[in-house]
């Protein structure tokens, strides 16, 4: 039950992402070159919302749907690894004109190339577990 | 139901997006408790096809799986859209921002990727080697690195108020900055 509801609420963010042309390369790029508000409003007004129901969810010490405690886990603060990884990954995101989520919304929506930079992604992943316990953290 | 399937075609704007995006963050822990993030995906990934002998795989992976079904979803998200409520051809960009394009060689401003880097017959130029596998490896590598992507750190970590991913979102943007800038003019004109 538990991987049709993943699947359905993966349905609607990707929805989401494709009817507001954020899976697209050129409003990335014109994100970038602050030509465009766009993507700056979708991400602003993302985490604003995002931020609230957060707080309403701690106030209101609401459960889930199966009665579970809500505890979102907090982002372990790892300042240097923050830094540098995200520095690479905003390269490659700039590169690609896309991130991970736009990626699967792209191939769904028939760009059959973009198999190409997601399974680059995991070839990269791979080399990060490889080299994990040499890099500083 | 036409007029109907006419607004849902029409380009979202960003005060409709941006407040969804951000309830998924809600929605995920009320119907299945879990945390927003999707570049994590490509961890369970290796670890569901039994990368056991690498340390970073060597996980329960099956506790992670709704991720996978989660990307599924967004994946069946582009066959919904193309074949119900398909986007106009065109998006409309910034006259300045055609223009830049244009002198860097890139004509084709039609549909989601410009069809002149992202076609399987230009894969074997060095400007689509170098965005795809390049770009790809980077997001795959830095965002493993950084701990998150823009789902992970710039969504659900800024909403929390995370000072880890304040810091991987302000890298996010040195990186794309420099590389949409000064990076990209040279690779689009090779």
């Amino acid at each position: 039950m538990k991987s049709i509801k993943a699947i359905f609420i993966g349905i609607l963010f990707g929805i989401i992402l494709i009817k507001s042309e954020a899976v697209s390369w050129f409003r990335i790029q014109e994100m970038f070159h602050f030509e465009s508000f766009h993507m700056y409003g979708i991400i602003g007004s993302a985490i604003i919302t995002g931020a609230i129901s957060l707080l309403v969810i701690k106030k209101t010490k609401m459960r889930s749907l199966t009665g579970d405690k809500i505890n979102p886990q907090p982002q372990p603060l790892k300042k240097f690894s923050n830094f540098i990884g995200g520095i690479l990954f905003g390269f490659g995101w700039a590169l690609l004109g896309a991130c991970p989520g736009p990626l699967y919304g792209l191939l769904g929506l028939g760009y059959s190339i973009i198999l190409v930079p997601i399974c680059s992604a995991i070839l990269g992943v791979v080399c990060y577990a490889l080299v994990r316990d040499k890099l500083p953290h | 139901m036409h007029k109907l399937l006419d607004l849902l075609s029409d380009p979202w704007p960003w005060y409709v997006a941006g407040p969804l995006i951000g309830l998924m963050i809600p929605t995920l822990l009320f119907v299945i408790n879990k945390d927003f993030g999707i570049s994590s995906s490509y961890r369970h990934m290796c670890a569901a096809v039994g990368l056991k002998q690498i340390r970073f795989f060597d996980y329960d992976w099956k506790e992670h799986s709704w991720s996978l079904f989660f990307v599924l979803g967004v994946f069946l998200s582009g066959f919904l859209v193309a074949l119900i409520f398909p986007n106009p051809d065109t998006i409309h960009l910034s006259e300045n921002f055609i223009i830049w394009l244009q002198e860097q060689g890139v004509s084709d401003v039609s549909g989601f990727l410009p069809s002149e880097i992202f076609q399987w017959e230009h894969l074997s130029s060095s400007r689509s080697l170098i965005i795809l596998i390049g770009g790809g490896f980077l997001i795959g590598f830095g965002s493993r690195y950084a701990g998150g992507c823009t789902s992970g750190h710039a969504i659900m970590g800024l909403s929390q108020f995370s000072i880890g991913s304040l810091i991987a979102v302000i890298g996010f943007f040195i990186g794309g900055l420099i590389v949409s800038w000064f990076v990209l003019p040279i690779i689009l004109k090779l």
